[in-house]
Protein backbone atom coordinates (compact mmCIF):
# COMPACT_ATOMS: atom_id res chain seq x y z
CA UNK A 1 0.00 0.00 0.00
CA UNK A 2 2.79 2.10 0.91
CA UNK A 3 5.21 1.04 -1.35
CA UNK A 4 2.78 2.43 -4.23
CA UNK A 5 2.24 5.73 -2.63
CA UNK A 6 3.77 7.57 -5.13
CA UNK A 7 2.69 5.50 -8.19
CA UNK A 8 -0.81 7.37 -8.66
CA UNK A 9 1.09 10.12 -7.73
CA UNK A 10 0.20 13.79 -9.62
CA UNK A 11 4.00 13.58 -11.28
CA UNK A 12 4.20 18.09 -11.39
CA UNK A 13 4.38 17.89 -7.35
CA UNK A 14 8.18 18.20 -6.83
CA UNK A 15 8.34 16.26 -3.47
CA UNK A 16 7.16 13.14 -5.24
CA UNK A 17 10.88 12.59 -6.74
CA UNK A 18 12.52 12.98 -3.43
CA UNK A 19 13.96 9.69 -2.26
CA UNK A 20 13.21 8.23 0.79
CA UNK A 21 15.36 7.83 3.71
CA UNK A 22 16.24 4.51 4.80
CA UNK A 23 14.37 4.87 8.08
CA UNK A 24 11.21 5.05 5.89
CA UNK A 25 11.08 1.38 5.95
CA UNK A 26 10.84 0.78 9.24
CA UNK A 27 7.94 2.91 9.61
CA UNK A 28 5.94 2.42 6.47
CA UNK A 29 4.19 -0.75 8.00
CA UNK A 30 2.95 1.16 10.79
CA UNK A 31 1.59 4.05 8.92
CA UNK A 32 -0.49 2.12 6.52
CA UNK A 33 -2.21 0.94 9.78
CA UNK A 34 -3.34 4.43 10.42
CA UNK A 35 -4.76 4.45 6.69
CA UNK A 36 -8.41 4.24 6.92
CA UNK A 37 -8.91 6.14 10.30
CA UNK A 38 -6.63 8.77 8.58
CA UNK A 39 -8.88 8.72 5.84
CA UNK A 40 -12.35 8.97 8.01
CA UNK A 41 -10.74 12.01 9.69
CA UNK A 42 -9.90 13.35 6.64
CA UNK A 43 -13.40 12.84 4.94
CA UNK A 44 -15.37 14.14 7.78
CA UNK A 45 -13.05 17.39 7.54
CA UNK A 46 -13.42 17.89 4.05
CA UNK A 47 -16.79 16.03 3.26
CA UNK A 48 -15.36 14.80 -0.47
CA UNK A 49 -13.77 11.51 -1.06
CA UNK A 50 -11.17 12.73 -3.33
CA UNK A 51 -9.85 15.92 -1.45
CA UNK A 52 -9.74 13.50 1.54
CA UNK A 53 -7.89 10.93 -0.28
CA UNK A 54 -5.05 13.36 -1.62
CA UNK A 55 -4.62 14.35 2.16
CA UNK A 56 -3.90 11.13 3.71
CA UNK A 57 -1.86 10.40 0.95
CA UNK A 58 0.63 13.97 0.97
CA UNK A 59 0.31 13.28 5.08
CA UNK A 60 1.73 9.89 4.17
CA UNK A 61 4.24 10.67 1.72
CA UNK A 62 5.30 13.91 4.06
CA UNK A 63 5.92 11.21 7.13
CA UNK A 64 7.70 8.49 5.19
CA UNK A 65 9.88 11.53 4.26
CA UNK A 66 10.45 12.87 7.44
CA UNK A 67 11.26 8.94 8.63
CA UNK A 68 15.24 10.41 10.02
CA UNK A 69 13.32 13.10 11.89
CA UNK A 70 11.31 10.57 14.02
CA UNK A 71 12.86 9.16 16.77
CA UNK A 72 9.99 7.89 19.37
CA UNK A 73 7.92 5.24 17.49
CA UNK A 74 4.83 5.81 20.15
CA UNK A 75 3.88 8.84 19.29
CA UNK A 76 4.46 7.91 15.44
CA UNK A 77 0.03 8.36 15.08
CA UNK A 78 -0.10 11.41 17.01
CA UNK A 79 2.88 12.91 14.51
CA UNK A 80 0.79 11.47 11.52
CA UNK A 81 -2.09 12.92 12.35
CA UNK A 82 -0.62 16.54 13.06
CA UNK A 83 1.18 16.17 9.62
CA UNK A 84 -2.58 14.95 8.30
CA UNK A 85 -4.31 18.50 10.27
CA UNK A 86 -2.15 20.88 8.51
CA UNK A 87 -2.77 19.41 5.24
CA UNK A 88 -6.38 19.80 5.26
CA UNK A 89 -5.87 23.07 6.87
CA UNK A 90 -4.00 23.47 3.61
CA UNK A 91 -6.71 22.37 1.44
CA UNK A 92 -9.58 24.08 3.89
CA UNK A 93 -7.47 27.52 3.20
CA UNK A 94 -7.13 27.05 -0.54
CA UNK A 95 -11.03 26.29 -1.23
CA UNK A 96 -12.24 29.63 0.88
CA UNK A 97 -9.35 31.25 -1.23
CA UNK A 98 -11.50 30.59 -4.19
CA UNK A 99 -13.53 33.39 -6.11
CA UNK A 100 -16.19 31.22 -5.68
CA UNK A 101 -16.27 30.98 -2.48
CA UNK A 102 -18.64 32.38 0.49
CA UNK A 103 -18.85 31.41 3.83
CA UNK A 104 -22.37 30.42 4.51
CA UNK A 105 -24.43 32.67 7.01
CA UNK A 106 -26.81 31.68 9.40
CA UNK A 107 -27.34 28.35 8.18
CA UNK A 108 -28.55 27.42 11.86
CA UNK A 109 -30.76 30.36 12.78
CA UNK A 110 -31.20 31.43 16.84
CA UNK A 111 -34.75 30.92 16.43
CA UNK A 112 -33.81 26.96 15.36
CA UNK A 113 -34.08 26.89 18.95
CA UNK A 114 -36.57 28.57 20.03
CA UNK A 115 -38.18 25.53 21.41
CA UNK A 116 -35.62 24.25 23.59
CA UNK A 117 -36.88 27.62 25.98
CA UNK A 118 -39.87 29.35 27.56
CA UNK A 119 -40.48 32.74 27.04
CA UNK A 120 -38.55 33.68 29.88
CA UNK A 121 -35.40 32.34 27.87
CA UNK A 122 -34.71 29.39 30.62
CA UNK A 123 -35.13 25.49 29.31
CA UNK A 124 -38.84 24.85 28.72
CA UNK A 125 -39.67 20.96 29.86
CA UNK A 126 -38.18 17.95 28.21
CA UNK A 127 -35.42 20.29 26.70
CA UNK A 128 -33.51 20.91 29.77
CA UNK A 129 -30.39 19.16 29.46
CA UNK A 130 -30.43 15.97 31.67
CA UNK A 131 -26.80 14.48 33.14
CA UNK A 132 -25.85 12.00 30.63
CA UNK A 133 -23.64 9.84 33.65
CA UNK A 134 -20.20 8.87 32.53
CA UNK A 135 -20.10 10.26 29.13
CA UNK A 136 -16.85 9.03 28.42
CA UNK A 137 -17.58 5.53 28.63
CA UNK A 138 -19.29 5.96 25.19
CA UNK A 139 -15.33 6.33 23.72
CA UNK A 140 -14.91 2.10 24.05
CA UNK A 141 -18.25 1.51 22.07
CA UNK A 142 -17.89 2.05 17.98
CA UNK A 143 -21.30 2.38 17.12
CA UNK A 144 -20.85 5.44 19.67
CA UNK A 145 -18.68 7.14 16.93
CA UNK A 146 -20.74 5.90 14.17
CA UNK A 147 -23.63 8.02 15.78
CA UNK A 148 -21.05 11.16 16.56
CA UNK A 149 -20.19 10.98 13.12
CA UNK A 150 -23.72 10.97 11.50
CA UNK A 151 -24.44 14.34 14.21
CA UNK A 152 -21.30 16.04 12.48
CA UNK A 153 -22.76 15.23 9.45
CA UNK A 154 -25.78 16.60 9.90
CA UNK A 155 -24.42 20.37 10.68
CA UNK A 156 -24.82 22.82 7.85
CA UNK A 157 -21.06 22.74 5.67
CA UNK A 158 -20.56 26.30 6.51
CA UNK A 159 -20.83 25.48 10.24
CA UNK A 160 -19.23 22.19 10.40
CA UNK A 161 -16.26 23.40 8.43
CA UNK A 162 -16.10 26.18 11.30
CA UNK A 163 -16.77 23.74 14.55
CA UNK A 164 -13.97 21.33 12.81
CA UNK A 165 -11.73 23.80 12.45
CA UNK A 166 -11.72 24.55 15.70
CA UNK A 167 -12.36 21.22 17.41
CA UNK A 168 -10.65 19.25 14.98
CA UNK A 169 -7.84 21.18 13.83
CA UNK A 170 -7.55 23.10 16.81
CA UNK A 171 -7.40 26.43 15.63
CA UNK A 172 -8.29 29.49 17.21
CA UNK A 173 -10.95 31.44 16.87
CA UNK A 174 -9.04 34.63 15.09
CA UNK A 175 -7.17 32.20 12.96
CA UNK A 176 -10.81 30.91 11.75
CA UNK A 177 -11.80 34.14 11.57
CA UNK A 178 -9.63 35.67 9.27
CA UNK A 179 -9.15 32.46 7.11
CA UNK A 180 -13.12 32.44 6.87
CA UNK A 181 -12.97 36.43 6.98
CA UNK A 182 -15.97 36.22 9.76
CA UNK A 183 -16.00 38.69 12.75
CA UNK A 184 -15.22 37.51 15.83
CA UNK A 185 -18.48 37.58 16.87
CA UNK A 186 -20.01 35.61 14.08
CA UNK A 187 -17.34 33.01 14.60
CA UNK A 188 -18.52 32.82 18.13
CA UNK A 189 -22.26 32.73 17.32
CA UNK A 190 -21.27 29.54 14.53
CA UNK A 191 -19.33 27.93 17.20
CA UNK A 192 -22.46 28.30 19.80
CA UNK A 193 -24.93 26.61 17.01
CA UNK A 194 -22.92 23.92 15.98
CA UNK A 195 -22.49 22.52 19.56
CA UNK A 196 -26.31 23.37 20.23
CA UNK A 197 -26.58 21.33 17.34
CA UNK A 198 -24.28 18.57 18.32
CA UNK A 199 -25.29 18.43 21.76
CA UNK A 200 -29.11 18.34 20.89
CA UNK A 201 -28.56 15.17 18.16
CA UNK A 202 -26.18 13.29 20.68
CA UNK A 203 -28.74 13.58 23.17
CA UNK A 204 -31.31 12.24 20.62
CA UNK A 205 -29.46 9.28 19.06
CA UNK A 206 -27.42 8.46 21.61
CA UNK A 207 -27.53 9.38 25.45
CA UNK A 208 -31.23 9.52 24.89
CA UNK A 209 -32.40 7.03 22.58
CA UNK A 210 -30.49 3.78 23.50
CA UNK A 211 -27.85 1.85 25.29
CA UNK A 212 -25.81 5.11 26.77
CA UNK A 213 -25.03 3.36 29.90
CA UNK A 214 -22.98 0.70 28.04
CA UNK B 1 -30.43 38.15 35.86
CA UNK B 2 -29.12 35.87 32.86
CA UNK B 3 -31.43 33.45 31.85
CA UNK B 4 -30.38 30.15 30.48
CA UNK B 5 -30.26 31.25 27.01
CA UNK B 6 -27.99 33.67 27.47
CA UNK B 7 -25.88 31.15 30.10
CA UNK B 8 -25.69 28.74 27.05
CA UNK B 9 -24.42 31.12 24.17
CA UNK B 10 -21.55 32.47 27.20
CA UNK B 11 -21.07 28.91 28.33
CA UNK B 12 -20.02 28.31 24.38
CA UNK B 13 -18.08 31.47 24.54
CA UNK B 14 -15.77 30.65 27.32
CA UNK B 15 -14.46 27.81 25.21
CA UNK B 16 -13.34 29.96 22.84
CA UNK B 17 -12.47 33.35 24.60
CA UNK B 18 -11.34 34.16 27.97
CA UNK B 19 -14.28 35.59 30.02
CA UNK B 20 -14.80 38.86 31.21
CA UNK B 21 -15.11 39.06 35.10
CA UNK B 22 -18.46 39.70 35.12
CA UNK B 23 -19.48 37.66 32.66
CA UNK B 24 -17.89 34.36 34.76
CA UNK B 25 -19.29 35.80 37.97
CA UNK B 26 -23.08 36.31 36.10
CA UNK B 27 -22.74 32.49 34.83
CA UNK B 28 -21.30 31.17 37.90
CA UNK B 29 -23.81 32.67 39.43
CA UNK B 30 -26.45 30.98 37.35
CA UNK B 31 -24.97 27.11 37.69
CA UNK B 32 -25.42 27.52 41.44
CA UNK B 33 -29.43 27.70 40.55
CA UNK B 34 -29.30 25.41 37.22
CA UNK B 35 -29.48 21.86 36.86
CA UNK B 36 -30.09 21.91 33.28
CA UNK B 37 -27.55 24.18 32.40
CA UNK B 38 -24.80 22.56 35.18
CA UNK B 39 -25.19 19.44 32.92
CA UNK B 40 -25.38 21.41 29.97
CA UNK B 41 -21.71 22.67 30.80
CA UNK B 42 -20.45 18.78 31.34
CA UNK B 43 -21.90 18.15 27.86
CA UNK B 44 -19.78 20.97 26.22
CA UNK B 45 -16.81 19.91 27.86
CA UNK B 46 -17.50 16.23 26.34
CA UNK B 47 -18.33 17.43 23.10
CA UNK B 48 -14.69 18.90 22.91
CA UNK B 49 -13.15 15.63 24.47
CA UNK B 50 -14.79 13.87 22.06
CA UNK B 51 -13.68 15.84 19.15
CA UNK B 52 -10.17 15.41 19.94
CA UNK B 53 -10.49 11.72 20.48
CA UNK B 54 -11.16 11.37 16.72
CA UNK B 55 -7.86 10.50 15.55
CA UNK B 56 -8.01 7.60 17.74
CA UNK B 57 -10.84 5.99 17.75
CA UNK B 58 -10.98 3.35 14.99
CA UNK B 59 -8.74 1.00 17.85
CA UNK B 60 -10.08 1.62 21.06
CA UNK B 61 -8.05 0.56 23.81
CA UNK B 62 -7.89 -2.71 24.73
CA UNK B 63 -10.15 -3.68 27.46
CA UNK B 64 -8.03 -4.25 30.78
CA UNK B 65 -7.13 -7.71 31.40
CA UNK B 66 -9.12 -9.70 33.86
Amino acid sequence: MIASAGGSADPTRPSRSQALPPAAASIAGELASFQREMLRFAVLQLRDQASAEDAVQEAMLAALQGADRFAERAKLKTWVFSILRNKIVDIIRKRVREPSYEQPENEIDESDFDPLFGADGHWQGDSRPADWGDPEKAFENRRFWAVFDACLNRLPPGTARVFMMREMLGLDTDEICEELSMSSNNCWVVLHRARMGLRLCLDQKWFAGGDSSR
Amino acid sequence: MMNCRQAVRLMSEAMDRPLKGGERFALRFHWLICVGCRNYRRQLSFLREACGQEVTTDEPAPPPST
